[in-house]
């Protein structure tokens, strides 16, 4: 069966709250605390320190001249957000730019991987011959670890030694001039395949077990009351889907909002401005310019939008365990 | 039940042109990996002019492969074990229990892996470097502390996945060990433990597989004894030449024990990443 | 009571803030006591001493890559370390970095006090990692171990850091700009000797041009190859990208008409193949003029990899890059910048005397023949060019550009700024040239009016 069940464990609180409101032991309520103390210990040192040394470090005019002793590096009060917000200024401009390359990106890749995903999973859900092998050919993007499969579009995407261009012009002849697909405009439907390339495999292993759950008679029945394959697929397929689709996109939107190897990989530390992602902007304004105040602030910025974005996935997700 | 032929067409149809599109990378890849420099330095060819098998033994001395790879191989799997063991014990705790602060700590480990690593990069690295400072223990530049920055990302995913798993294995599994006389200790290590491995599982391989091609990190927190793989094939493009072959040799040759351990282990990979939505 | 545990979480992790604030006043104080105490011990025993004093002890040397691979150079400098040791007893491990990691390596060891004794870096670098106070200046004192200021040639010096300041970094490796050209195609073409004027380079470069052959290549896609030629165009333009008070000006006429100059090699003249526009690897461009795809190419002394593409020696000719026919107003016959390579010592190091002994090695005459000779580059001391190797015709010009028509790259702390924001601007103007787009003197003006914005003072 399938239940709408539990992505988070923020959901799963509303679920089983019966069980756990059986009045459990004084003593052991000091298990639940141990537990955790080994994931606390890690969080305030990976995760809650560095953040509020982030958030500090954005407070001063951290550059090349105070790093060896930044402990006297100058209060900056709120000049970095300032340069980092003014969209009127150079840098302000150039990152909301980035930020609506990476957003439009995000949305791209999802919807395409998802797509795809979708698609091949519906269309493997049969058996037939050659089943197993398609499946794992499909798989091998997503098992193949980024940067090499990464360094492998880049060659492919070389102006003249790349393959992408010795079909296009040599073989298929549709252009006259060789395009570029690592510079100017080109590089950022460039960037989008490769993602694509990387991740919809995800999607499709995902979705294709989100349909091996979904019993046979729901189907048999929709046939009987005549529907085609498209309105099975509305009508039941999707439905059902719902709470797997739910994880792969927050995941999907993990890996790609924050994409950092990829473009790095592609592109190296300069990237196209059509192509400019927030990771690596930030990571080129404050490391290749020695000024990490105001990389500082712009990562807190980007953590806030963050953590609007959680705040809306964790309303929206509670709000549906309600109804549900 | 039979299929209209119009079905299976479709199929065959958009299969290939998926097919063609997941595997030209891959084929490319491979043939690049056989042909002499010059071949990968001129015109595009789909098979080499001469198949050579020399790319792959140059690339070990063209940069210390070896080392790279063993580097990759102890940081790889020492964050994915530590992360699996610590977060499964969060895990249990969350999934079992009702207390004061739960909440709190859920919602901090889903916002803390929505964080990109860049957020951390500079903060993390002044901490380790005055971690190192009070109390002596070297982090920066060290294997301990590449595998500690690495579960900043691995670490509140298998959290969270974790948990959504063990939400999955019914109650009444614990609950009768406990009457068997075993803890709660027990209980998690001789019943839920074992019910958890293709959650443990897909968690484990994801830990590892985004950690083995980790490049921001790695790239500012390693030195050359430390250097792993995603950083170190950078090494192939120096400043006379691009080793497009030997690139290509390496990439597969790093590629293959992940490629491998992930299509064996990918069923779990499956039940371990979906528990949460589907059962 | 969740805050409570939010508060507790919260103070726990404060903990660590004054923990490092601590550390760090303790260890920077270290850090300079280390230094006094250590070149107090140094009057004991200077470079004339003991040359066994330091006997013992390891050194750290971060080296740049400068030969054919990492391995490679690690092979061209482990022999030098064992000469090194026979002499001193001093023990160099060397690690060689990559160009892509050295800067953040440099900043992450000036950032954390750990990091190794002696380092290469760009002399690019030199104001930026001045500024941060880690280096150990090279004054007098220092100087006087490593056998004094006036061995070094006085160009190389000029780019070790802020003006009138003691050098952060000495040179070790010296480099310029030529214009490499291939001599057969020359002598097909009917060019009879290199063009000295950009008018002259323009015509006989449009005589190279035909289509399959491009005359020029150039490395658009690299930030820093960008940066070095707009420098010395905007040099010969009479601009500049920072003042006397080291303030960025960077929107200047000048410097417009110099990058304009520049990115019309391909999309005006059309003599430049617009690939490219995507060449950033560091070899791209050196590659084509070798292997005969273009004539010429402007480039840092490369005999070395040209024989390894296998370019026939009696093709190769060098020149200086040519300058205009009339000087515009200010305009300075600069045809290079000074390139190379310095060595610095890390001001926190606990071996000062040996570090400087090495740097005394380097540095050395015969050292730096071997060393020289080997990566191609040129000796930054006066004494090491007796070797017959640099007294070819191709070197001789390297030489004469470096002591007559070099100049440094501005010697001003935001220095690597201005190189990353006007780079990445020339490098998209490239790209915008090589994908047909036209790039304006408007356009140009903006982004860099744009770049100087961000530029910290």
């Amino acid at each position: 069966m399938v239940e709408t069940l539990t992505a988070t464990p923020v959901r799963h609180d509303t679920k089983n709250g019966k069980a756990a409101a059986k009045p459990p032991r004084r003593k052991r309520q000091l298990l639940p605390y141990l537990l955790l103390v080994p994931a606390i210990l890690l969080e305030l040192l990976i995760h809650i320190g560095p953040m509020i040394v982030g958030v500090i470090i954005s407070f001063y005019h951290l550059t090349q001249l105070y790093l060896a002793n930044w402990r006297h590096a100058p209060a900056a009060g709120l000049d970095n957000y300032r340069v980092a917000l003014n969209v009127n200024g150079a840098a302000g401009k150039a990152l909301l730019h980035s930020f609506t390359v990476t957003l439009t990106y995000t949305v791209l890749v999802l919807g395409f991987s998802w797509l795809l995903g979708m698609t091949a999973a519906v269309l493997t859900q049969r058996a037939f011959r050659g089943r197993a092998i398609v499946r794992t050919l499909f798989l091998l993007p997503f098992a193949l670890p980024i940067f090499a499969s990464v360094i492998t579009w880049n060659f492919m995407g070389q102006r003249d030694t790349g393959v992408i261009n010795h079909v296009l012009v040599d073989q298929l002849h549709t252009q006259t001039t060789r395009p570029f697909w690592l510079i100017g405009p080109n590089s950022f439907p460039m960037l989008v395949a490769v993602t694509i390339w990387r991740t919809w495999p995800f999607a499709f292993l995902i979705i294709s077990a989100g349909l091996q759950s979904i019993p046979d008679e729901l189907y048999e029945a929709a046939t009987l009351d005549g529907a085609g394959v498209m309105a099975q697929i509305r009508r039941v397929t999707l439905p059902l889907l719902a709470p797997v689709n739910r994880v792969l996109f927050v995941v999907l939107f993990l890996w790609t909002f924050n994409d950092f190897t990829t473009p790095y990989t592609l592109f190296g530390d300069t990237p196209p401005v059509q192509a400019d992602l927030i990771s690596l902007h930030i990571y080129t304004t404050s490391f290749t310019t020695w000024n990490f105040g105001t990389g500082s602030a712009m990562s807190v910025v980007l953590l806030l939008f963050l953590l609007l974005v959680t705040g809306i996935y964790l309303i929206v997700t509670n709000r549906r365990s309600d109804n549900a | 039940m039979r299929e209209p032929m119009s079905l299976r067409w479709t199929r065959r149809v958009v299969l290939v042109v998926l097919g063609i599109f997941t595997l030209v990378p891959i084929y490319i890849m491979i043939t690049s990996s056989l042909k002499p420099l010059k071949d990968v330095q001129g015109t595009f060819t789909w098979w080499p002019s001469t198949v050579t098998f020399q790319p792959f033994r140059e690339m070990w001395k063209t940069i210390p492969l070896a080392h790279y790879f063993v580097n990759s191989l102890v940081v790889s799997t020492a964050s994915s074990i530590a992360s699996v063991v610590i977060a499964l014990l969060a895990a249990y705790s969350l999934s079992r229990y009702r207390f004061r602060g739960r909440q709190a700590f859920s919602v901090t480990v889903l916002s803390t892996q929505m964080f990109p690593g860049i957020l951390f990069l500079l903060p993390l690295f002044v901490i380790f470097v005055n971690i190192s400072k009070v109390i002596g223990i070297n982090l920066y530049g060290s294997r301990l502390g590449l595998t500690i920055t690495f579960m900043t990302f691995t670490l509140p995913f298998a959290i969270w996945m974790l948990t959504g798993y063990l939400d999955s294995i019914p109650r009444a599994l614990d609950e009768a060990a406990m009457v068997d006389g075993a803890g709660p200790l027990g209980a998690l290590f001789r019943v839920v433990v074992p019910a958890a491995i293709p959650g443990i599982v897909a968690v484990a391989i994801y830990a590892f597989m985004t950690a083995w091609g980790e490049v921001l990190f790695a790239s500012v927190m390693t030195d050359q004894s430390t250097r792993t793989l995603a950083v170190g094939l950078r090494g192939y493009v120096t400043q006379n030449d691009v080793y497009w072959n030997q690139i290509m040799a390496a990439s597969l040759t790093v590629s293959i024990p992940i490629v491998a351990a992930f299509l064996l282990l990918q069923r779990f990979m499956v039940s371990g990443m979906t528990a949460g939505a589907v059962k | 009571m969740r805050l409570s545990k939010i508060a507790t979480a919260t103070a726990m992790a404060l903990v660590l803030a004054p923990l490092a604030a601590c550390s760090s006043s303790s260890s920077s104080s270290a850090g300079s006591t280390g230094s006094t105490s250590s070149s107090g011990g140094a009057s004991a025993s200077g470079a004339t001493g003991d040359p066994m004093a330091d006997k013992g002890q390891t050194l750290t040397y971060w080296a740049s890559n400068q030969g054919t691979s990492l391995e490679n150079d690690k092979a061209v400098l482990q022999p030098e370390l064992d000469k090194f040791k026979a002499q001193t007893g001093i023990t160099v491990n060397v690690e060689v970095v990559p160009w892509s990691d050295l800067l953040n390596r440099v900043l992450a060891a000036t950032t954390s006090g750990q990091g190794p004794d002696v380092v290469n870096i760009g002399n690019t670098w030199s104001a930026s990692v001045q500024a941060t106070g880690a280096f150990l200046p090279f004054d007098d004192a220092a100087m006087a171990k490593i056998g004094g200021k006036d061995k070094f040639l006085a160009g190389s010096l000029s780019a070790t850091g802020a003006t009138g300041q003691p050098p952060t970094a000495v040179p070790i490796y010296s480099l310029a700009y030529g214009l490499y050209y291939n001599k057969k195609q020359f002598a097909a073409a009917g060019i009879t000797a290199p063009p000295a004027t950009w008018d002259e380079f323009t015509a006989d470069a449009k005589k190279l041009t035909t289509a399959s052959h491009w005359a020029l290549a150039l490395e658009g896609g690299s930030k820093t190859e960008n940066i070095h030629s707009a420098f010395m165009l905007s040099q010969q333009q009479g601009g500049s990208f920072f003042d006397a008070a080291g303030k960025a000006t960077f929107d200047t006429p000048q410097n417009v008409a110099a990058i304009k100059q520049y990115v019309d090699f391909m999309q005006t003249d059309k003599i430049v193949n617009p690939s490219d526009g995507q060449y950033s690897k560091g070899t791209d461009a050196l590659k084509d003029f070798a292997t005969g795809v273009t004539s010429m190419v402007f480039w840092q002394a490369a005999s070395g990899s040209l024989k390894n593409f296998g370019m026939n020696d009696a093709d190769i000719g060098v020149a200086p890059i040519p300058l205009p026919a009339t000087m515009p107003a200010g305009g300075k016959k600069i045809t290079s910048m000074v390139a190379g390579i310095n060595l610095g010592v890390f001001k926190n190091t606990k071996y000062q005397d040996a570090a400087l002994k090495f740097v005394n090695f380097m540095t050395s005459t015969d050292e730096q023949m071997i060393l020289n000779k080997t990566y191609g580059s040129l000796p930054s001391i006066q004494s090491a060019y007796t070797d017959p190797a640099f007294q070819t015709p191709n070197v001789t010009v390297f030489k004469d550009i470096l002591a007559n028509s070099a100049a440094p790259m501005p010697p001003v702390p935001a220095e690597s700024q201005f190189e990353t924001l006007v780079g990445t601007a020339m490098t998209n103007f490239m790209a915008e040239a090589a994908t047909g787009k036209t790039v304006t003197a408007d356009e140009i003006h903006q982004a860099l009016a744009a770049a100087q914005a961000q530029v910290t003072s």
